[in-house]
């Protein structure tokens, strides 16, 4: 905007800070994720060792995990979602304080993963509510994790506070409420949210 | 009143007051102003772990369940007893241990009283 990156460094340099509202708002956000409570499969034991001593998530401000939706701004989808699983998850997230975003963490939390022909697990939960980043791997090692919150803190960065990209929080026309899928006779239905995901077209 | 000598204490009370409440203040107008409320039926809903919330919290406890807490009650106390006596066992002779076993067979008759008269069956 008006201080161009150029002209900021070299204004750093001489000892004097320029910032704007949007830039240290969002600098406050990305520095105070507030991560849910909350692990699925193996991939929790990994978000786990993430947060402790050797991999420090702390480092990003983000080691406070709350054990309620409503002190919560990340939700880490850490491993399999069996349909059984799926509605409490879409609960949840409905249940968290804007702006919430979601980190999908593993192979089964982005794909179903080695389950994907199993009739009992989702395939993916980016087909009921939005996700920020998705981390493939088996599980994926703390570092992982650590690289996905560095992405989601460039992204939080990078939102502008007016406009079209705004966070959702301050968007009063983005999707409140996610309809949470219920238990029907062969699977979940609806089978997904088409405001979130659809159905990919399959090229023969 | 600049006088007194806990004014500067004032002082310093409402600054660390305004220190704390200034940020929440702050967050609180910015919220107002600037994020619209997006409440909706499930956001609302009572936080139970994922699960929907069946049935009303206030609900009334069978008074049966009285009878077992008099009967835990009574063994705790009897094993608050039983510690010092565990304790000085080696040096007791046996008056004391033959009045040490006359006090749990009471206890164990009164157990075996209330086995008899089904307060050990849930109804």
């Amino acid at each position: 905007m008006a201080v161009d990156d150029g002209l900021k460094i070299e204004l750093g340099k001489q000892g004097i800070f320029v910032t704007t509202i949007e830039e240290l708002y969002n600098w406050g956000r990305k520095s105070s994720i507030f991560p849910m409570q909350f692990g699925l499969a193996c991939c929790a034991i990994e978000m786990i060792a993430t947060t402790m001593a050797r991999y420090d998530l702390a480092r990003f401000g983000a080691e406070i995990f709350r054990p309620s939706p409503r002190q919560a701004d990340l939700m880490i989808i850490s491993g399999t979602v069996t349909k059984k699983m799926a509605p409490q998850v879409v609960r949840l997230y409905n249940q968290m304080a804007e702006p919430k975003y979601v980190i999908a963490m593993g192979a089964c939390a982005i794909s179903g993963g080695p389950f994907k022909q199993g009739y009992n697990v989702l395939k993916g939960i980016d087909r009921y509510i939005p996700v920020d980043v998705h981390i493939p791997g088996c599980p994926p090692r703390p570092e992982a994790l650590i690289q996905a919150f560095m992405t989601l803190q460039k992204k939080i960065e990078g939102q502008h506070l007016t406009g079209a990209g705004r966070p959702r929080h301050l968007d009063a026309e983005a999707q409140g409420e996610f309809p949470v899928p219920v238990q029907g006779e062969h699977d979940l239905e609806p089978k997904s949210n088409p405001g979130v995901w659809s159905v990919p077209v399959v090229i023969r | 009143m600049a006088s007194s000598p806990y004014f500067s204490l004032a002082v310093l009370f409402l600054a660390a007051l305004a220190f704390g409440l200034t940020p929440l203040g702050l967050a609180w107008l910015w919220g107002k102003l600037f994020s619209p409320a997006k409440p909706n039926a499930i956001k609302n809903a009572i936080y139970e772990c994922g699960l929907e919330s069946k049935g009303d919290a206030w609900m009334q406890f069978h008074s049966a369940y009285y009878l077992y807490a008099i009967i835990f009650l009574i063994f705790d106390v009897e094993a608050v007893f039983l510690l010092p006596f565990a304790v000085a066992f080696t040096g007791l002779g046996a008056a004391a241990c033959l009045a040490m076993l006359v006090f749990v067979l009471m206890l164990v008759e009164g157990l075996a009283w209330a086995w008899a008269k089904g307060a050990l069956t849930w109804a």
